[in-house]
């Protein structure tokens, strides 16, 4: 197995989350009845003619420039040819040898390092509509609402090694996607979507082999799995004395393998030839600029904000960078005052567990970031204890009220004036008179018996620092 | 310019057309004839000349991503042959067949 090091490039389809479609007015939006979404443009009816959406554009120039693309001034639209039924025109419009943007790259963590794939190209194109085969049927089934949504292609270059580190790219395309807010990367409705080239070399070779295309893999794991599988068909292939075969290859999840879809023989010849109904695209320098400024802080960038500026652990920095949103939060409760990195412990545990247990959006949170800080606050000042704290968030949660609020109202406030804690103390000792013997005959474990009945006593409100010290002492 | 029986049969299944022997051996004549015509242009020398896609010069006009007017699911199928339900109902095409854009 080792003695092959494996050489894959991923081409990612991205569906841009427009409200119409790349070159008509029709809804591009996601699940409708069938055939809702249509015009005469989206179903080739004599006559009609494509207009460029001004807001697919600039996602396009987003992902463009968020992975540091050289962005094409004078861009070209170009007619790729094929007869399907679910491509009414007869042809998609994409783009060729003149795409909007080229050489970028793509930044990610792999096994704690970060590793950074080239990017071949980035280009504008269209969906086409959703085929459906009726098991058995001699038929087959169209619906046109997905045809003309636009998509980004996003191309790289062959710098993964393992199916692993294919599937991390994945994902930190998925999260750069839904950072520039401009596809929600959902992989099983199919708004992102993955083909992969791979081919193996002998280690230390620098010819490239010949490289199959896998296709129809909409989850991380299936793309991991259906490149693992590929990886030991060729490595037997060449054990074995043979060949591999360019091909294409359709990964079939429930049976975990993958079959011939199609030889080179067969592939098909698009005849592309310039788009004659859209001029070429110009992007002036200012739009470039406005783009630009726009971007937020990426997530590799804030992953390392977190860690250097901010101190947080690995882990820490990259759940709290996994959305956009959760990585704003946090940083609007540290500016609201909170310690980062209690407040890293307060939203990667808390938050997040109840979120995820409700599997609510952080938008939907009724705790604010502000709300948060205050509670951090708390107990920073020692006002509450870490442990009511958790009860008062629970109650945030529920009722949406302030920390300090509920506190207040509840007369949580931390005790911890010593001489009130001696007396419940002394009175806890008085009534367990054989855990007393017991612990000064030695058995040190019984001081959190005491502890507990203490904070028992006084409803989780005494200080437990100020209670251990006492507890010592007393019973010394 | 020649335009063999060949590239004709290739064209014609590209795009899923069945012809006929004849039509074949026509249509190899007369797409020979409109290509040798055309040919005529490759005399000129364009060598450093931007390509144009208009007579005029244009930018690409873009358009704000709002809402036109959509057709009724009615309109849409009233132009099918065959539908079922509200989808088109279409001879069985093979995914294996296809390239997904």
């Amino acid at each position: 197995m080792n003695r092959y090091e494996p050489v894959i490039g991923l081409e990612c389809h991205v569906q841009l989350q427009t409200r119409s479609k790349a070159f008509s007015g029709a809804s591009a939006a996601f699940g409708g009845a069938p055939n809702a979404y249509t015009d005469p443009y989206t179903l080739a009816l004599p006559g009609t003619l494509p207009v460029l959406n001004r807001v697919a554009v600039e996602y396009a120039l987003r992902m463009a420039l968020a992975t540091g693309c050289t962005i094409r001034r004078l861009s070209r639209f170009a007619r790729k040819h094929y007869f399907y039924p679910d491509l009414p025109k007869g042809y998609q419009i994409s783009q060729y040898d003149e795409p909007l943007a080229e050489r970028g790259k793509v930044e990610f963590v792999l096994d704690g390092e970060v590793r950074s794939v080239r990017l071949t190209r980035i280009h504008m194109e269209e969906d086409a509509g959703k085929n459906t085969h009726v098991a058995g049927a001699p038929f087959s089934l169209i619906d046109l609402n997905r045809a003309g949504v636009p998509l980004i292609e996003v191309v790289s270059e062959p710098d993964i090694r393992s199916a692993k580190e294919a599937a991390e790219y994945l994902r930190a395309l998925r999260q750069l996607v839904r950072y520039l807010g401009i596809c929600d990367g959902n992989m099983e409705e199919g708004s992102l979507r993955c083909d992969a080239n791979v081919s193996i070399r002998p280690v230390g070779s620098e010819k490239f082999g010949t490289r199959t295309e896998l296709k129809n893999m909409n989850s991380f794991k299936h793309v991991q799995q259906a490149i693992d599988y590929e990886i030991v068909r060729q490595s037997q292939l060449l054990d074995a004395g043979e060949r591999v075969v360019q091909e294409t290859r359709l990964w079939d999840a429930e049976r975990g393998s993958s079959h011939t879809m199609r030889s080179k023989e067969e592939a098909h010849d698009y005849r592309y030839f310039p788009e004659p109904d859209l001029p070429p695209l110009k992007i002036a320098e200012d739009e470039i600029e406005r783009v630009n400024a726009l971007l937020p802080e990426l997530p590799i960038a804030r992953r390392r904000r977190f860690i250097d500026r901010q101190g947080l652990s690995v882990y820490d920095a990259t759940l709290l960078t996994a959305e956009r949103e959760i990585a704003e939060y946090y940083d609007q409760v540290v500016a609201a005052g909170a310690d980062a990195k209690k407040a890293a412990n307060w939203v990667g545990s808390e938050l997040l567990r109840e979120l995820n247990r409700e599997a609510k959006a952080i938008g939907d949170c009724p705790i604010s970031p502000i709300a948060l800080a205050e509670l951090i606050g708390l107990v920073e000042e020692a006002i509450i204890s870490g442990k009511i704290a958790k009860d008062v968030f629970a109650k945030m949660y529920g009722t949406g009220r302030g920390a300090r609020e509920i506190v207040d109202a509840e007369g949580l406030v931390q005790v911890t004036d010593p001489s009130a804690i001696e007396a419940v103390c002394r009175k806890v000792i008085e009534a367990n008179p054989k855990q007393v013997e017991k612990y000064r005959g030695g058995n040190d474990k019984l001081l959190g018996f005491f502890v507990g009945q203490v904070m028992k006593e006084t409803g989780g409100k005494a200080n437990p620092e100020i209670v251990n010290r006492l507890l010592k002492r007393l019973l010394s | 310019m020649k335009i063999t029986a060949d590239e004709v049969r290739l064209t014609a299944e590209l795009g899923r057309l069945a012809l006929s022997e004849e039509e074949t051996a026509r249509l190899a004549r007369e797409l020979d004839a409109i290509l040798g015509y055309m040919e005529k242009l490759a005399a000129v020398d364009v060598a450093g000349i931007q390509p144009m896609t208009h007579a005029v010069a244009l930018d690409c006009p873009l358009r704000s991503d709002e809402l036109g007017s959509q057709l009724t699911v009615e309109q849409v199928l009233s132009a099918a042959p065959v539908r079922e339900g509200d989808l088109f109902q279409v001879p069985r095409a093979i995914a294996h067949d296809k390239e997904a854009p």
